[in-house]
């Protein structure tokens, strides 16, 4: 029963959110109130989305650490773009933060795809040069909340049905990545090709090309959060976002996604995401100082790396396994 | 990381060799070219003081680079060396505020290395788990903890003795630090060359299991070296604490890319397997001259880390164009 449950990883997590929720509210019952949920959950989305983008770069065996960087080299971007044309419409905003996303996510693709250099490598490098690009576009300035314009704040904080834009698109977001990641060719090629790379390639799967796509979507995710970042705390400067890609990494490891690659579900990027977002809004409520967060994620990485290890032992080469305990 | 594309030479080392030692040959004419390059532009480089400055860019970060080498030549990585030092760089502040002298600090520095080296290297070995992750999530424990016990404070009142370990001068222009760096860089030049330790650790980075199956303990190995890497974090963490004489929780935020970058530029390969001390070494010299240099010309420092990037992606994306070139 235990290797049940340790197998699926998704409903353990629904057990420890559920656990963890219900822990704070028997002190604090305010914070399970709907209104305050929705509140969690929007603030959660940018993490949400940028986890679904890096569960499919680790699913292909790869890992993204200029996400957070490519976020807010974008939305300093369509700031900027903001500030020096006020009147554009906020679809061709959305469409310039998704279309350059997109292009740094395809650099780093190209990288790892045609020059075959370990995506680790790519991402560290690139992480440095998008953050250092924005000081030069920026010239180290902030792009202030009075200089937005008012449309440009108020899109991802319209209020739908209870829930801001930002938490609908988080929801968007992970149905339709759920529906390609299970429904479509190219959802089956990121498993197959991160699981076993050389039987993907005799079933005429192209690894590179299947990973340039998941740099790709995860840098298309990225260029969408950096509008809705910097809209939805209507600043934008060099450091924005600094670090958020350990959290993205964390949320991905803890709902389950294996780092060797083909194990992991957009559910489970969800729930790892909800899980930490859970923790970051209840300190503050709970009242630990905030600077517990960052030991905090870190523990919650190793903690639930080792889990994954654990549930993930009994299958494969159990020859070799033993071996190496002998050692 | 991938190991998919890695390939295996039919001919071992003979043409192997060469090109490393064409690459460090490259690499010290680089050096050579922005030394020069760097005299030309700026009429303040050529100043034995200032260059003694310009070593204090490199030498705490390739201390770790030399231990990071052998690590990533045995196919694992520590990205939290930086948050290593952030941590025993706390111990120490901390130690100081209850009295306690120099050569305690010292003890306190290298102890908390070690042990950050040992929780790193039992998660990896004992329990099998990847390095990346594991040191990803180290490097936000680590430096989480430090933030716990500092929040937005900073210890200072380091004692006058323990300040040399980063300000002294052992002869003229030559400061401790630079001669830590010199020792150390042999240290490791033997070991990893003129040792068995050396071999088997170039053996486990080819191949793991092979190595397994010629008696190399693989796991004990790596345990070491990541004590190994603890422990120049903790050396470092000594070096850079007494030559700021403070510590705040983002002290040496974002070291772990630029020591990455060092050995990477110095021919290590980042698949594990092959690369020497001598191009960690120059690579060394060649990030603190740009870095110095383009301090002397005003360029801010986060512009540098765009050429640190470029040159992290460009060193390794260069050499396989130029194969893809000469293949066509």
């Amino acid at each position: 029963m235990l290797k049940r449950l340790l197998t699926s990883r998704e409903a353990l997590l629904v057990g420890a959110i559920v656990l963890l929720l219900a822990l704070i509210a028997s002190r604090f019952p305010a914070f399970i109130t709907p209104a305050n949920l929705a509140n969690v959950f929007n603030d959660t989305s940018p993490l949400i989305l940028l986890a679904i983008g890096q569960m499919i770069v680790i699913l292909t065996k790869c890992i993204d650490l200029s996400v957070a960087a490519n976020l807010a080299l974008t939305g300093m971007v369509v700031s900027m773009v903001n500030v020096a044309a006020p009147d554009l419409p906020i679809l061709v905003i959305l469409a310039i933060a998704v279309g350059l996303g997109t292009l740094l996510g395809m650099i780093n693709g190209v990288l790892v795809w045609k020059l075959a250099i370990p995506p680790i490598v790519v991402t560290l490098g690139t992480m440095t040069i998008f953050r250092g690009i924005i000081f030069v576009i920026s010239d180290g300035k902030w792009v202030n909340s009075h200089e937005m314009s008012a449309a440009f704040k108020a899109f991802p904080r319209t209020v739908l049905l209870g829930l801001p834009v930002l938490g609908w698109i988080a929801i968007l977001a992970v149905i339709l990545f759920t529906i390609v990641m299970t429904r479509t060719t190219l959802g089956r090629a990121f498993y197959a090709a991160g699981g076993n790379p050389h039987a993907a390639t005799y079933a005429g799967i192209n690894v590179g090309k299947t990973q340039f796509w998941a740099f790709t979507i995860s840098g298309a995710l990225a260029g969408l959060t950096g509008y809705l970042w910097v809209s939805r705390f209507a600043v934008s400067y060099v450091d924005i976002a600094g670090g958020f890609e350990l959290d993205v990494v964390a949320a991905c490891v803890i709902g389950g996604v294996s780092i060797m690659g083909g194990i992991g579900t957009v559910a489970g990027a969800l729930l790892g995401a909800l899980f930490l977002g859970i923790i970051k809004n209840a300190l503050p409520v709970v009242d630990i100082s905030p600077f517990w967060q960052m030991a905090i994620s870190g523990g919650a990485i190793i903690i639930a790396v080792a889990l994954n290890a654990q549930a993930n032992r009994k299958k494969g080469r159990i020859i070799l396994k033993r071996a190496e305990q002998v050692s | 990381m991938s190991s998919t594309d890695r390939f295996i030479p039919d001919r071992l080392r003979s043409p192997f060799e060469q090109r490393l030692k064409s690459w460090e040959t490259l690499l010290l004419a680089v050096a050579i070219a922005i030394f020069v390059a760097n005299s030309f532009a700026s009429p303040y480089f050529l100043n034995a003081w200032n260059l003694s400055d310009a070593t204090f860019n490199f030498t705490e970060k390739a201390m770790i680079a030399f231990a990071m080498a052998l690590l990533i030549i045995s196919g694992e990585i520590d990205l939290s060396v930086a948050s290593i030092i952030a941590l025993a760089s706390t111990a120490m502040g901390a130690a100081v505020q209850v009295g306690i002298g120099t050569p305690g600090l010292v003890l306190i520095g290298l102890g908390v290395g070690l042990i950050c080296g040992a929780f790193n290297g039992v998660l990896v070995t004992r329990l099998g788990l990847p390095s990346i992750v594991v040191t990803i999530g180290t490097m936000s424990l680590f430096r989480g903890i430090s933030s716990i016990v500092l929040g937005d404070q900073a210890y200072r009142g380091y004692p006058d003795s323990f300040s040399w370990f980063g300000q002294g001068y052992v002869w003229w222009v030559i400061s401790f630090e630079f001669v830590l760096f010199a020792i150390i860089a042999l240290i490791y030049a033997v070991l990893l060359h003129k040792t068995n330790f050396g071999r088997a650790v170039y053996a486990i980075g080819n191949n793991a299991t092979g190595a397994m199956f010629s008696g190399i303990r693989v796991q004990r190995v790596k345990f070491i070296l990541f004590l190994l890497t603890g422990l120049m974090s903790g050396v470092a963490a000594i070096c850079l604490t007494a030559r700021l004489g403070s510590t705040r929780p983002s002290i040496a935020t974002g070291w772990e890319l630029e020591i990455v970058t060092m050995v990477v530029l110095g021919g290590v390969s980042i698949l594990g397997g092959s690369g020497t001390i001598v191009g960690v070494v120059i690579a060394a010299f060649v990030m603190g001259l740009v870095t110095f240099g383009l301090g002397l010309l005003n360029v801010p420092g986060i512009v540098m880390s765009i050429v640190i990037g470029a040159l992290l992606i460009g060193v390794i994306a260069l050499p396989r164009l130029w194969t893809m070139w000469r293949g066509r």
